[in-house]
């Protein structure tokens, strides 16, 4: 007997951790200056860019295409010729919170070194400590391939007095110290701002427009306004499902896919329990009223009912049996479409891409086998993609805008990675 | 005691409640609802699907298609749409769609009618199963097996396969765009080939009909003719 009531609670035991979406993650000691700043170099996602496609860790060469040319990362690994062997930690804090090199020289901003001068020094010198510690990887910095005129680098003065705010994070004595740890990690060493704030012609973003959402160049992906409810503004979700979101890439609201599974699978699914829901708490908090949905579509009546309409026949036929014939999904695995914002916001770019190209959320500690979308590109005409979209951006009660078969046709071509 | 086992068995049925109705409102827990995205292009079981430059994953070898999935993974071998989707998929978990795929036995095609001449085909066959010493090309089946079945874990079958697929990717290795581990010996191989040779070969390949029994064959059945990355020794 007493056996086996060990084996129920066994089983017990089983089932309750097996339910369990993610395991507790604590933050590492405040006494070990090491993990500490590799966990710090996580928040930051240093790696996504200083880690080029197989090559070695932090040696940077990742080619990143922009509107003016392509820039390539440098090697951030401590070997004295190539790296950072030679820096000082006073270099480093210099370079995150100026964006300057040891020499006083310039760097581009696709280093996020507008968001990363709100580190404090304290974290700054956590990260310097961590570099310093792995191996060194004698590696050359490849060469910036700009066009003129961008090639000139004293052009980065100017976009810096337009758009470079230097300073460290100044708390808001207003809000809760979770708030403010959350703006902490959102705005300094998350850089979300680089993608989720439009970028203008010159490549930059002014202060009043933060987190309103924007196309991200070369990529076409939207990246949809952190404020704004009818976007990715998280007013009315629960912190669950914000945290779920970015620990484990699928909510029971939503999924990500494209550049926002990259920072999930690089940055986020590493941070603690604690300072994820910092960041849920804060990004809740900075939802704004929604504005008035935006004014019916471009396209005419007549043209958008018929489209709507062999919507719901492609819906019925393609899509219905994983999300539901009410756009109800089986979250967080196969997502919701009904009362789904990312379908239907003003920009589409994101549904039609999903449709065309599928896509699977990032493989995460809490979510390890995850399920994915079929690309329909090859099955679907520019004409029925356009039709399916406009289906679910208006149906069940979503208040999207149908779309054109052209924009579907233009989104075909954009890159994949 | 008893008390306490009575507690632990309603708790358990009561969890076990709790489990089956989250299960009714979730995907199954199977790999085949994990690989619905490979569907479109693959087919259900992997068989291959109309379009003639998506090829057939079923009964290939786990190991041959897990290197593939990491290889489009990091980028090494280029096709944006697959790219695409494994960049942020852990490796262990693209060794269970290999295992996957490589699992499934759905029928094979019947060999399509081909509109290749009887010459090409013959060079075609020349080229399978006896290489051309003086260009230092060897036999197909000297690495994919007599029967050209593959071998275990990482050599492919090349039948069942359609010309357009075969000729896209020994293309792909004499221009680049396809690699494999070092030593890269399809990418030798194929730098020899002429694009008639490539289209020969793809022909006959596509034209000659699988054994009945089309598995792979164990690892080490045979001695490859030279050293490759993707099957170490």
């Amino acid at each position: 007997m007493p056996s086996r009531s060990r084996i129920l609670a066994a089983l017990l035991l089983s089932v309750f951790v097996g339910s369990a979406q993610a395991q507790q993650k604590a933050s590492p000691p405040s006494d070990n200056i090491v993990a500490r700043g590799e966990y710090l170099a996580r928040a930051g996602d240093c790696i996504a860019c200083h880690t080029a496609p197989e090559g070695r860790t932090f040696a940077g060469g990742r080619a990143m295409p922009t509107p003016f040319g392509t820039l390539y990362s440098s090697n951030i690994t401590p070997d004295r010729e190539t790296g950072i062997g030679k820096w000082t930690a006073e270099d480093f804090y210099k370079a995150m919170h100026t964006g300057r090199f040891p020499d006083g020289g310039l760097m581009y901003p696709a280093m996020p070194f507008a968001s990363y001068t709100k580190v404090t020094r304290a974290d700054s010198e956590a990260i310097f400590a961590y570099l310093k510690s792995i191996p060194p990887v004698n590696q050359r910095n490849r060469e910036h391939d700009l066009r003129f005129p961008y090639s000139n680098r004293q052009l980065i003065l100017g976009w810096r007095t337009l758009f470079f705010n230097e300073g460290e994070f100044k708390p808001d004595p207003t809000k809760s110290a979770e708030w403010n740890r959350g703006a902490y990690l959102v705005e300094g060493l998350g850089h979300c701002g680089m993608c989720h704030s439009p970028i203008n012609a010159l490549g930059g973003t002014s202060q009043s427009d933060a987190f309103k959402g924007g196309l991200i160049p070369m990529q076409n992906w939207y990246a949809p306004s952190l404020t704004s409810n009818r976007e990715a503004g998280l007013g009315d979700w629960s912190i669950k499902d914000i945290t779920d979101l970015l620990q484990t890439g699928v909510s029971a609201r939503g999924v990500v896919y494209g550049p926002m599974a990259e920072v999930v699978h690089n940055s986020l699914q590493y941070l603690s329990d604690e300072d994820t829901r910092a960041m849920a708490v804060y990004l809740k908090g900075i939802s704004e009223p929604s504005p008035p949905p935006p004014a019916s579509s471009a396209l005419p009546t007549t043209e958008s009912s018929l489209l709507i309409s062999l919507g719901k026949t492609v819906y019925d036929k393609n899509c219905a049996s994983c999300h539901g014939a009410q756009g109800e999904g089986k979250p967080p695995h196969w997502p919701p479409l009904a009362n789904n914002q990312s379908i239907e916001m003003q920009s589409a770019v994101n549904p039609i891409r999903m449709v065309l190209n599928g896509g699977y959320p990032p493989g995460t500690e809490g979510n390890p086998m995850p399920y994915g979308m079929p690309p329909f590109a090859g099955l679907l005409s520019d004409n029925e993609i356009a039709a399916v979209v406009s289906y679910i951006r208006t149906a069940w009660g979503n208040r999207g805008t149908p779309v054109s078969a052209r924009e579907a046709n233009e989104l075909r071509s954009a890159p994949l990675n | 005691m008893f008390s306490r086992c009575a507690v632990s068995i309603v708790l358990y049925l009561a969890a076990c409640d709790f489990a089956t109705a989250q299960a009714a409102n979730q995907p199954p827990d199977t790999m085949a609802a994990r690989v619905e995205a490979c569907t479109p292009c693959h087919g259900n079981k992997g068989e291959g699907t109309s379009d003639v430059y998506f090829p057939r994953l079923a009964g290939k070898p786990a190991g041959y298609l897990y290197n593939q999935l990491l290889a489009f993974k990091s980028g090494r071998r280029k096709y944006p749409p697959m790219n695409y989707l494994l960049e942020f998929l852990t490796d262990p978990y693209l060794q269970q769609m290999a295992d996957y795929f490589a699992d499934q036995h759905p029928a094979l095609p019947p060999v399509a009618a081909t509109d290749a001449s009887q010459e090409v085909l013959q060079r075609g066959q020349s080229l399978v199963t006896r290489g051309d010493p003086q260009r230092q090309i060897p036999a197909c089946g000297s690495c994919h097996g007599p029967a050209l079945t593959g071998m275990e874990p990482g050599i492919p079958g090349l039948l069942g396969l359609r010309p357009n697929y075969i000729s896209a990717q020994l293309g792909a290795w004499r221009y680049g765009t396809r690699t494999a581990k070092a030593p890269d010996c399809m990418q030798q191989v194929a730098a020899r080939l002429t694009e008639e040779d490539v289209t020969a070969v793809a022909a006959w390949l596509a034209n000659h009909p699988a054994p009945v029994n089309a598995a792979p064959a164990p690892k080490g059945t045979y001695v490859l003719p030279f050293a490759c990355g993707s099957e170490p020794d």
